[in-house]
């Protein structure tokens, strides 16, 4: 059985196309670790559409092989795979002090297999099928935060989140907002230039895993949007159709 | 196998046999006992009156000689019975009696033997046993009493026979019986197995016959019968559910087939086709998300035990999600409450429960938004008005402030009001979230004002795929509420709908975890 694989919807609107091909404007280099060929060649594809570089790996002895002797910026680790199970082939990369971020893939969505998943030294946990949009989103987040971004002052454009303060400021003018919405600006300004998606938002933002039914996100990020660019000829906090959200200072 | 081999192992007529052999040995045992008993008793009694009597003749011969012993003996001798006496010289020939000839030896040796002879009056009349007596009598002269063993024996063969007879009796009976019983528990139980093929075969409605005595066999087809209810039941609930799965799922299914062989068909530009993937790929999401709740509810149905209980603060849950709804709640022009206490301490699965819960509020936003257009909630001045008309009397207007003093009389609505915290007048808000500790339980609540859910459809809504309008037109996949219930039951709890007079009150109610 193939897992149902979605068209990357990046690419849906004009924003989309935009982020995958050269807002960040680095190539990763990724290894996929994944024994459906099907699913593989359509991941390796989709990768190297939006400018990255995949390498695939069809069992877990193979995959560890490779992610111990090559440099990726992430492993994609499905979790069910012949010979080594993806679980033990992260535990043993990290045992040899590997600390390549890794997302786990795996058609056991529930709530403690990704609590296993974690714990087995996994950096994210995506259920199938899963979108190419919240993948992507996941994996650029898990590459950038290996790399370590935590200043004390994030700013976009002329908005300003001071993370020991609690200020949120753009141009002159001061913007109060509740704690959780703070939490969210913090969370989509840490990942500024960035898509970040509705579920990654539930997860960061309100450390929930469930599914919430309607798009309980999208109103907050509204409420938010018009605190933050109400009034103001620039809008900073975009909307990725098919994807997600993402600040970004549209004027540079 | 014929009817015999059949017979013979049946646990029935194999028990009979045990305790047939049993009451035989038993039977034997107590009879044979009987018969050496009286036989000890006869040769004891023999043995008594053959002493006295030799003690009475030695006496006899002491005092009065010779003459008088013989006299005495002849006279006895000559009486009918079984008494025997023989009275010799020193030499052995004999002096009086009534015995004729003895075994060779007997006379010469004194005290007890057992000897065949030959009596006086029939000479040529056959040898006879008898238990005898030698005594030396003063002088040389030798006195020999006995009796003759004939009734002793014939009394001893009435009861050997009788014996005999008897084991033969209790077998052929026995044997009668335990066929006859066991022919009886063979038939309920062969019609039992008869009964249990054609429910293997498929008839599930079917039932172990009963027979009404309460026996053992009826206990055994009344619990049998209660396990093939059960079954039954979950049958038909897996066939329900399996229908409905097919319904909603092919349903979003044909839609997926019908919007791509439509835009196969008419799609001309690259916008038509990008449209129809975007419609196609809205729809799998939808079914994806039913696939989702649907395993989610099976492993909770499933029951297994979770490692990931933990205790954590169900008031912090039910604030969190609460926040989190409350945005869209205020978008559908609702007012949307938390009332929770401080802390309530809750061993749980938080995220089921955050699921659990998400899945209630979205579900009462989503009625409630529907029974009220947003005209007439428009709160104080309705509100106020509702209250006056549950007062009845009451003034038209806004009720004053000092409606305290309004008597008790005056009825409930009014006591009602003057209850109602100060804070929160008159408008009371669209969907209440709470949380709260009640007795020893700990109660996740969500109410509503929608249009609620008659008494007779609240059991029915807990199933999966159930909606209660009929067109299912409005989105979801019918499961939040099962969904809920099966999380509530996996955690020892139970999912409770209510009344709010108007809308709906659902309760997730969890045990309350034991103080650490």
């Amino acid at each position: 059985m193939s897992p149902i694989l979605r068209m990357p919807t990046v690419e849906a609107s004009p924003e989309g196309r935009a982020v995958a091909s050269d807002a960040k404007g680095h190539t990763m280099r990724l290894l996929i670790i994944e024994d459906d060929r099907d699913a593989a060649d359509y991941l390796v594809k989709a990768l190297r559409e939006v400018g990255h570089v995949a390498d695939h790996a069809a069992d877990g002895e193979e995959g560890l092989a490779l992610a111990s002797h090559e440099t990726y910026d992430v492993l994609i680790v499905d979790r069910m795979l012949p010979k080594r199970d993806g679980l033990s082939v992260i535990g043993a990369l990290r045992t040899k002090g590997v600390t390549v971020p890794a997302l786990i893939l795996s058609a056991l969505g529930a709530v403690d297999d990704r609590v296993k998943g974690l714990r087995a030294g996994g950096d994210d946990y995506l259920a199938k099928p899963y979108s190419f949009a919240e993948l992507l989103a996941r994996i650029e987040v898990l590459a950038r935060r290996h790399g370590g971004r935590e200043e004390t002052v994030y700013r976009v454009g002329d908005l300003e989140l001071d993370r020991l303060s609690h200020r949120v400021t753009r141009g002159k003018e001061e913007i109060v907002l509740q704690p959780r919405e703070f939490r969210l600006l913090e969370y989509l300004m840490k990942h500024a230039g960035q898509v970040v998606t509705r579920t990654m938002l539930l997860e960061n933002v309100w450390d929930y895993h469930f599914d919430p039914q309607t798009n309980v996100i999208d109103v907050h990020v509204s409420r938010l949007r018009s605190k933050i660019d109400k009034g103001f000829a620039q809008p900073l906090l975009h909307t990725v159709r098919g994807a997600g959200y993402m600040i970004r200072d549209g004027a540079r | 196998m014929t009817a015999l081999a059949k017979l013979l192992k049946t646990t029935a007529f194999r028990l009979t046999l045990l305790y047939l052999l049993v009451m035989a040995l038993f039977a034997a045992f107590l009879l044979g006992y009987f018969a050496l008993n009286t036989r000890r008793l006869m040769n004891e009694q023999i043995v008594r009156t053959v002493d006295n009597e030799i003690e009475e003749l030695t006496g006899q011969y002491e005092a009065a000689g010779l003459r008088r012993l013989v006299h005495i003996v002849e006279s006895r001798a000559n009486q009918p019975g079984s008494s025997l006496y023989l009275v010799t010289t020193p030499t052995g020939a004999g002096v009086a009696g009534n015995v004729a000839s003895l075994e060779p030896g007997v006379i010469e040796r004194t005290g007890w033997v057992e000897t065949s002879y030959r009596r006086l009056e029939e000479p040529d009349g056959g040898e006879h046993i008898a238990v005898v007596k030698v005594t030396a009598l003063p002088g040389g002269f030798r006195l020999l009493v006995g009796r003759d063993l004939a009734e002793r024996e014939h009394m001893f063969r009435i009861v050997a026979t009788a014996g005999r007879w008897s084991v033969a009796i209790v077998l052929v009976l026995g044997l009668v019986g335990g066929v006859f019983v066991s022919q009886r528990v063979l038939r309920r139980i062969d019609a039992m197995t008869d009964k249990a093929r054609l429910i293997m075969a498929g008839d599930l409605s079917g039932r172990l016959p009963v027979g009404g005595s309460g026996d053992e066999l009826d206990r055994l087809a009344t619990s049998l019968n209660t396990m093939l209810e059960r079954i039954e039941t979950l049958l038909r609930g897996l066939k329900e559910v399996t229908d409905n799965v097919a319904h909603d799922l092919k349903t979003p299914l044909t839609r997926l087939r019908n919007l791509s062989e439509a835009a196969l068909r008419h799609a001309t530009s690259e916008a038509d086709y990008r449209q129809a993937l975007e419609a196609v790929i809205e729809e799998s999401d939808g079914l994806i998300r039913t696939f989702e709740s649907l395993l989610m509810i099976a492993r909770a149905e499933s029951g297994e035990p979770r490692a990931d209980m933990v205790v954590f603060d169900a008031a912090a849950i039910a604030r969190d999600v609460g926040e989190l709804y409350e945005p869209l709640a205020e978008e559908k022009g609702l007012a949307l409450r938390v009332e929770a206490a401080e802390t309530v301490a809750v061993r749980a699965n938080r995220e089921l429960i955050g699921q659990a819960l998400a899945n209630l509020i979205d579900n009462a936003i989503k009625y409630a938004a529907e029974a009220e257009p947003a005209a007439a909630r428009l709160p104080v001045p309705a509100a106020a008005e509702a209250v006056s008309a549950d007062v009845g009397a009451g003034p038209a207007g806004p009720v004053p402030a000092g409606a305290g003093e309004i008597e008790p009389a005056a009825g409930t609505g009014a006591r009602l009001l003057l209850d109602a915290p100060p804070m929160f007048p008159a408008a009371p808000a669209d969907v209440v979230v709470s949380a709260a500790v009640v007795g020893d339980r700990v109660e996740l609540a969500v109410a509503d004002r929608g249009p609620g859910i008659a008494p007779e459809d609240r059991a029915r809504v807990l199933e999966r795929f159930v909606r209660l309008e009929k067109s299912r037109s409005k989105p979801g996949s019918g499961l939040g509420l099962s969904l809920a219930s099966a999380i509530a039951r996996l955690h020892g709890g139970e999912l409770r709908l209510e009344d709010n007079a108007p809308g709906l009150r659902v309760v997730l109610s969890l045990p309350r975890p034991a103080p650490a």
